[in-house]
């Protein structure tokens, strides 16, 4: 139980300092993690934290899908391919492969950091508050992000539908073997 | 709920900033790959901290959306990926330099 002083204000500054640490602290894990395995799981870390923040924000629903399609599928899938491959090995990174990536990486990095934290400081002033209904007022939030889904956006819902068919018969195209061995070429890799 | 929209957007910003610079500096493609979905991400935090600050369930819809293209994304990046490793034995970005002149 919290303390009495302590009010609700406390509880969401603290929920949000401890999931913007984890939040973080996974990603830079992604960056710097040398096995490609270390880094999915880092990116697990990452993902449960921006869920932890979605449902801060009220966005139930989004964190459940958070959960389940991005840390149990696609990280998942992620994790197959890795094994699948073998390629859970641990990779050198002292060795600079281009000479001076690394800081123009980083100097770009910062520009653009500080590019959004300028925007980020500025007043949109749009006077459209509310387009596709309100995120608050009675209600779940399961309830109001399905009628904004199914009334304003349907047609890119049903988009969506044409999208995933197209992907899942591109991944059957990508994963099939020829029938034909093709004619393996002098040089390597003659259709990569 | 009490905090503002400030604090949010500038951890998007720097989780954002962080994918970026992993895209650049690693070289090898599933951790690149890693690093678009934290970009990913952090867009999907700036969207919901606007929807809650504009009260606009509007930011939500579209973070559904971001999730079905993600996954569509990983599945067609991830079959490339394979099909590519099957030809040669490297997945950095290295390898892959056939075009070169």
């Amino acid at each position: 139980m919290l303390h009495p002083l302590l009010g609700a204000a406390t509880a969401d500054l603290a929920v949000f300092t401890v999931s913007a640490i984890i939040v973080l602290a996974g990603a830079v894990g992604v960056v710097l993690a040398r096995n490609p395995v270390h880094s999915a799981l880092m990116l697990v870390m990452t993902l449960f934290g921006v869920a932890v923040l979605f449902v801060e924000q009220q966005a139930h629903f989004l964190a459940a899908v958070q959960v389940i399609v991005y840390a149990g599928a696609i990280v998942v899938l992620f994790l197959f391919v890795i094994m699948l491959l073998g390629v859970d090995k641990e990779e050198v990174l002292e060795v600079e492969q281009l000479k001076g990536q690394r800081p123009t990486a980083i100097v770009l990095g910062v520009l653009s950091l500080g590019e959004l934290l300028l925007l980020a400081r500025t007043q949109w002033a749009t006077g459209a508050i509310a387009v596709a209904g309100p995120a608050d007022g009675p209600g779940t939030n399961v309830e109001k992000l399905a009628r904004s889904i199914f009334t304003r956006y349907l047609l890119p819902f049903e988009a969506t539908s044409i999208l995933l068919v197209i992907a899942v018969v591109g991944a059957v195209v990508l994963a099939r073997r020829p029938t034909v061995a093709e004619p393996d070429g002098a040089d390597e890799g003659a259709k990569a | 709920m009490s905090i503002g929209a400030g604090p949010y957007l500038v951890l998007a910003a720097m989780l954002f900033t962080i994918g970026a610079v992993g895209l650049l500096i690693r070289r090898n493609v599933l951790v690149m790959f890693m690093c678009v979905e934290l970009m990913l991400n952090a867009v999907n935090l700036t969207f919901v901290t606007f929807a809650r600050v504009l009260n606009d369930i509007g930011g939500q819809s579209l973070v559904f959306f971001v999730l079905v293209v993600a996954a569509a994304e990983v599945v067609i990046g991830l079959g490339i990926i394979v099909s590519i490793f099957r030809r040669r034995t490297g997945v950095t970005a290295d390898d892959l330099h056939l075009l070169k002149g």
